[in-house]
C-alpha cells in the first residue's frame, strides 16, 4: 500500500516537472540564444548553452529598441493610473450606489470587454482623425483608458461590494456624501484593489501590440511591442538580437509578476467573473 | 389612550420627516453618481456600442479604396466576402485552431489543476511556472515560438537527436495544417490561466464531497469521473467561453509567427480584417470582416453574460 503509494506521488511530481520544463522552453530558448554571440547562433548548437555569457546581443537589441522601450512607459504607466483611478469611482458607484438600470448597464460593460476590436477599429481611427488624436501619444493612452473600462470597474466593483454597508451607513450618519464615503472610507481600504488592478491595467497595455499598432503610425512613436515584431518581421537581424529584444519586451512584466504573482491570480480569476 | 395616540402620531410625524429628508439627501447623492459615473457610460456608449454599429455600417458602403465612398450597396460586401477564398480558408483555420487550442488549454489544464490540488511540496512553484506565460505578450511568445517551430531549427532538432529523423514536422510553414501548430504556442501562453480557474473550482469543493465518495467505496478516478468533473462544469464553460473568443481574435501571436503563411495556412479572420483594411484599404470588406467577428464572438458572450447573470446582480 505504502508503495503504491511512494510510486503515485512520485509519478504525480514527476508529471508535474514534465509540464513545468515544457513551460520553461521557450524562455530558456530566448534567454541561451540572447546570451550567444552571432557566430554562435546556429543550427548544431541551437539547444546548447552559450559558451559564456556574451551581451552584444542584447546591447545591439537595447540600442534598437530602447525608444520604443520609452515610449511604452509613457504609455503604459499614465493610462494604468488613469484607467485605476476611473476604474476605482466606477466600482464604488456600480457597488454602493445602484440605481435603476446600473445591473444592466454593468453587463453592457461587461459586454464591451468581452467584444473584439476588430469590430471597433475603422470607426476608431476615423474618429481619432477627426479630433486630432491619431498617432499621438496621448490619443493612444486615451483608447487604452476607455477600453480599461469595464475591466477597472469590475474588479473594484467585486472588491468594494465585499465591504459592508453598515460602515457606509455610519459614515452618512457623520454627515459623509457621495464623495465623503469614498474619500474617507472606501479609498483607504482600497489598496489591495489598486494593486490588483495597476498590475492588470499594466500588464495588458504593456502587452499590448494590435492597438498601439494602429493609433500610432509612426516608427519612432511605436511601443515596444511593435517594435520588436518589426525587428522579428526583417530577415536581416539576427536571431540572437530579436531574443534579446523579446527578452526586454517582457522583461517589465515578468518582474511585476514574480514579484507580485499572488496579485496578479486574483486579477485572472476576477476577470473571468469568477472568485 | 388619546395621550399615547398623539405621541404615536409624534413619532410617526417625525419619523415620516426624517424620512423624506433622508430620501431627498440619498436623491441627490445617488444623482450625483450617476452624474460621475456619466462620462463612463458616454465613452462606452461611443467607443464600443456606437462604433460596433458604424462598423456594420461601413460594411454596407462602396468604400474600397483609398477615399471614402459612403454610397449604399447593402450586402454586397457581404456577398463578396461570404465567397471568398480567403475567407474559407480562415474559417477552416478558425476551426483548427479552436480545436486545437481549447483542447490544449481545457485537458492540460484541468490534469495540472487536478495534480496541483494533490497537496503538492512546492505548489506555488510550479503554480507560478505554469502561469509565467500568461505574463508576456502574444509578440514575445511568437518570436519565442517561431523559432522553435521552424521545420530546421528548433524542436525538429531535438526529435533527430532522440533517432526521430523521419519526424520532422512543418509546423507552421505547413501549407494546410499551419494553424495546428500556432495553437501550440497559444495553448502553451493560456493553459496556466485555465489551470487557474480549475485550481479555484477544485479549492471550492467541500471535502466532506470527496470523503463521502471515498466511503461509498469510489476510487480515485471514480471521484473526479462521477463528482468532481460534474461539478466542474461551470468552470469547463467559463473556460470554453474564455478560450473560443481568444480563438475568434488571435492576431498578435499570428503576426509575430508567420503572418498569413503559405497559401493563407496560417491567416486568421483578424489578421485578413487587418490586411484588408489597413494594408489594402478595402474598408467596406475589412469592416464586414470586424462585423462578422462581433457576430460570432456575440454566440459566446451573450449565453456567458446570462449564465453570469446571478454572479454579477448578487
Amino acid at each position: 500500500m505504502t508503495l503504491q503509494r511512494l510510486w503515485t506521488r512520485g509519478a504525480i511530481y514527476l508529471v508535474l516537472i514534465a509540464f513545468a520544463a515544457y513551460y520553461m522552453i521557450p524562455f530558456y530558448v530566448m534567454i541561451i540564444t540572447g546570451l550567444k554571440p552571432y557566430q554562435d547562433v546556429n543550427v548544431t548548437r541551437m539547444w546548447e548553452l552559450p559558451r559564456g555569457i556574451y551581451l552584444e546581443g542584447i546591447i545591439e537589441a537595447w540600442q534598437r529598441v530602447s525608444p520604443n522601450f520609452m515610449n511604452s512607459v509613457m504609455i503604459t504607466v499614465p493610462a494604468a493610473l488613469i484607467s485605476s483611478l476611473i476604474g476605482s469611482i466606477n466600482g464604488y458607484i456600480f457597488a454602493k450606489w445602484r440605481f435603476r438600470g446600473a445591473d444592466t448597464l454593468f453587463i453592457l460593460f461587461l459586454v464591451g470587454m468581452f467584444l473584439p476590436y476588430q469590430g471597433i477599429l475603422i470607426p476608431l481611427v476615423l474618429t481619432l482623425q477627426k479630433v486630432g488624436l491619431y498617432g499621438s501619444m496621448v490619443g493612444l493612452i486615451m483608447v487604452h483608458c476607455i477600453f480599461g473600462i469595464p475591466i477597472t470597474a469590475l474588479l473594484f466593483r467585486s472588491y468594494y461590494a465585499g465591504i459592508p454597508n453598515e460602515l457606509l451607513d455610519a459614515a452618512r450618519i457623520d454627515g459623509c456624501g457621495f464623495f465623503g464615503i469614498f474619500r474617507w472610507i472606501l479609498l483607504p481600504l482600497s489598496l489591495p484593489a489598486f494593486a490588483v488592478v495597476l498590475l492588470w491595467q499594466f500588464t495588458t497595455i504593456w502587452n499590448d501590440f494590435l492597438i498601439g499598432l494602429i493609433v500610432l503610425s509612426s516608427p519612432r512613436l511605436a511601443p515596444i511591442n511593435v517594435a520588436v515584431q518589426n525587428i522579428a518581421g526583417s530577415f536581416s537581424v539576427e536571431w540572437n538580437v530579436q531574443m534579446s529584444a523579446a527578452l526586454i519586451a517582457a522583461a517589465p512584466t515578468i518582474i511585476v509578476y514574480l514579484a507580485l504573482g499572488k496579485l496578479f491570480m486574483r486579477g485572472l480569476l476576477a476577470g473571468s467573473l469568477k472568485g | 389612550m388619546a395621550d399615547r395616540a398623539v405621541s404615536q402620531g409624534e413619532v410617526g410625524l417625525a419619523a415620516s420627516i426624517k424620512g423624506r429628508k433622508r430620501k431627498s439627501w440619498w436623491r441627490s447623492d445617488m444623482l450625483l453618481a450617476v452624474l460621475v459615473l456619466s462620462p463612463s457610460i458616454i465613452a462606452v456608449a461611443v467607443f464600443i456600442y456606437s462604433f460596433i454599429a458604424w462598423t456594420f455600417y461601413i460594411s454596407t458602403v462602396k468604400w474600397n479604396s483609398q477615399v471614402p465612398d459612403y454610397t449604399f450597396v447593402g450586402l454586397t460586401n457581404w456577398v463578396r466576402l461570404l465567397g471568398d477564398n480567403r475567407f474559407h480558408i480562415d474559417l477552416r483555420n478558425l476551426v483548427y485552431y479552436a480545436i486545437g487550442f481549447m483542447s490544449q488549454c481545457i485537458i492540460f489544464g484541468f490534469i495540472i489543476a487536478a495534480l496541483l490540488d494533490q497537496k503538492i511540496k512546492g505548489e506555488a512553484i510550479f503554480r507560478t511556472i505554469i502561469i509565467f506565460p500568461f505574463a508576456v505578450s502574444g509578440i514575445v511568445t511568437g518570436v519565442a515560438w517561431r523559432w522553435l517551430l521552424q521545420p530546421t531549427t528548433g524542436i525538429n532538432i531535438l526529435f533527430a537527436k532522440i533517432g526521430l529523423e523521419s519526424f520532422q514536422p512543418l509546423w507552421n510553414s505547413h501549407p494546410k495544417y499551419g494553424m495546428w501548430a500556432v495553437s501550440i504556442a497559444a495553448a502553451w501562453q493560456m493553459t496556466g490561466y485555465v489551470m487557474a480557474l480549475y485550481l479555484a473550482g477544485l479549492r471550492g469543493i467541500p471535502h466532506e464531497l470527496r470523503e463521502a465518495a471515498a466511503i461509498d467505496g469510489a476510487g480515485t478516478l471514480a471521484t473526479y469521473r462521477y463528482i468532481i468533473i460534474p461539478l466542474l462544469l461551470p468552470v469547463t464553460f467559463t473556460a470554453i467561453v474564455l478560450t473560443g473568443m481568444n480563438s475568434i481574435r488571435v492576431f498578435d501571436l499570428v503576426s509575430a509567427m508567420s503572418g498569413s503563411g503559405p497559401a493563407f495556412a496560417t491567416d486568421t479572420l483578424a489578421f485578413n480584417m487587418f490586411q484588408s483594411t489597413f494594408g489594402a484599404y478595402r474598408y467596406s470588406l475589412g469592416a464586414a470582416i470586424g462585423s462578422f467577428m462581433i457576430i460570432l464572438s456575440a454566440f459566446l458572450v451573450i449565453p456567458y453574460m446570462f449564465s453570469m447573470r446571478g454572479e454579477v446582480e448578487r
